[in-house]
């Protein structure tokens, strides 16, 4: 089991390449990497979608103004904003069923990350909501539309158009939490890599989960950085 | 009352605190240490990216793209597990600590470098042009002109990750270095009592709910000049 030994006759470049790119092990694992690939997919679409909904849910129970559920709002936020996700995820998973309130890992990492974007979504649509001038609400408002109208068709189509950039940074950033489900026994890309690499004693599975993420997340962040500099121009 | 009762036991026990304290506050002086070595690096780290940006060549630029973009897309966790577990079969062994530091260099010197690339690139030129002719060096220009102003400019963006980072540390748990929140969960996992995650979260929040309001006032302040 010792990976120096095969390798002790080799160069050392041959070494590098049996140990981290061995063929034969990761033929035997890319299925199964492959189908934590899809997992993290899913978890991540079901993060964004519910994490982005709840974020802008509250965004707009804060424009009502009504005090008290006001600082509900501004407290739960900033403690998300605080607390890191995993020490969320965990206390979830192993502190809730103490309680009698068990998830299983995968609701645990959806749930905890899906706070932790709406935390910080909430934030966000709830600032540009600020920016939107106030002239447009009483604009809107003088031609008949209620406060509801106002908002979801004349205030929130422009503060929605201000917050992409920041938006699409910070869920990006909390996606790639997803990789924290490995804690709580999610079978994503680096816990099923790590499990193929502790079973053939040969990290070449962590060099597919790593080619796995890059193949997920660099098209992601390319996409980001554009959406960035596109949705700049235009403010 | 009951339900009150039980729920003060299992998440707010204070024979539980008391008895796992002394590894608590271990584990914080510990999850402090990281965050005093891993910010620093990573602003340094940062610095050094951004300001290599500024040289107007094409062979200097294009792999700093690639080396931003490449670790801030891997996710942390994957990046330190791959440290951690993966440079042994090199032949390099590592230690949890040196791990951690290493991959949270790579991740948060990536992020801090776009941050201060876009503060360096805020201030006009006719800024250093005017440096320049008082018969100020570039570097000086650098130095004494634009990176103050450029610092203050993406300051809400530099304390936003700092704070990101500091969040960061937690995942040094899953490597076995004996932080906060490893050492609560030790704790939980020993008396069977979720008092001490409960009690890692309150220092946490303590620890970091200043970082994040100040944020949020930078935050709300630049959308009120805008």
């Amino acid at each position: 089991m010792n990976p120096a030994s095969p390798a002790a006759a080799m160069t050392n470049w041959q070494a590098f390449l049996f140990t981290f790119f061995d063929a034969k092990t990761m033929a035997t694992y890319a299925p199964k990497i492959a189908q934590g690939f899809l997992l993290t997919v899913e978890l991540a679409i079901l993060i964004v979608i519910s994490g982005l909904a709840l974020g802008l849910f509250l965004a707009v129970v804060r424009s009502f103004r009504i005090r008290p559920l006001n600082w509900l709002i501004v407290f739960a936020v900033d403690l998300f904003r605080a607390l890191p996700p995993l020490v969320i995820i965990v206390f979830f998973y192993f502190g809730l069923p103490v309680v009698g309130l068990g998830f299983e890992g995968f609701t645990t990492t959806w749930l905890a990350l899906t706070l932790v974007l709406a935390a910080f979504a909430e934030e966000i649509f709830w600032a540009g909501i600020l920016a939107v001038p106030k002239g447009q609400w009483e604009a809107a408002r003088s031609t008949g539309l209620g406060f509801l109208g106002t908002l979801g068709w004349v205030v929130l189509p422009q503060a929605i158009r201000m917050t992409i950039p920041p938006l699409t940074n910070r869920t990006i950033a909390i996606t790639k939490g997803t990789a924290l489900g490995s804690v709580v026994a999610v079978a994503e890309i680096l816990s099923t890599a790590q499990s193929a690499m502790a079973e053939s004693a040969n990290p070449s599975p962590l060099t597919l989960g790593a080619i796995a993420y890059i193949i997920l997340f660099v098209p992601v962040v390319i996409a980001g950085r554009w959406i960035e500099t596109r949705f700049a121009w235009k403010r | 009352m009951e339900t009150l009762l039980d729920l003060r036991d299992a998440f707010f026990n204070l024979d539980i605190i008391l008895r796992a304290s002394p590894i608590l506050i271990s584990g914080f002086w510990m999850t402090l240490k990281l965050i005093l070595t891993v910010v620093p690096l990573g602003l340094l780290g940062g610095l050094i990216v951004a300001l290599l940006y500024t040289v107007p060549s094409r062979a200097v630029r294009w792999p700093l793209i690639v080396y931003v973009d490449l670790f801030r897309a891997f996710p942390p966790l994957v990046l330190l597990v791959f440290i951690y577990a993966g440079l042994p079969f090199a032949g390099y062994e590592i230690s949890a600590f040196a791990a951690v530091s290493l991959g949270f260099f790579l991740n948060t010197s990536s992020y801090y470098g776009e941050i201060l690339r876009a503060g360096i690139e805020s201030i006009p030129r006719g800024q250093v042009e005017a440096a320049r002719s008082t018969g100020l060096s570039k570097w000086q220009a650098m130095t004494w002109v634009v990176l103050p102003q450029a610092v203050r400019n993406v300051l809400p963006d530099l304390i936003s990750n700092t704070l990101e980072v500091a969040k960061l540390t937690s995942l040094a748990s899953v490597v076995a270095l004996p932080e906060l929140l490893f050492q609560a969960r030790q704790a939980q996992s020993l008396t069977f009592n979720a008092t001490p995650i409960m009690a890692a979260a309150i220092v946490y929040f303590v620890l970091l709910w200043p970082l994040v309001r100040l944020l949020s006032r930078l935050e709300h302040r630049m959308i009120a000049s805008h």
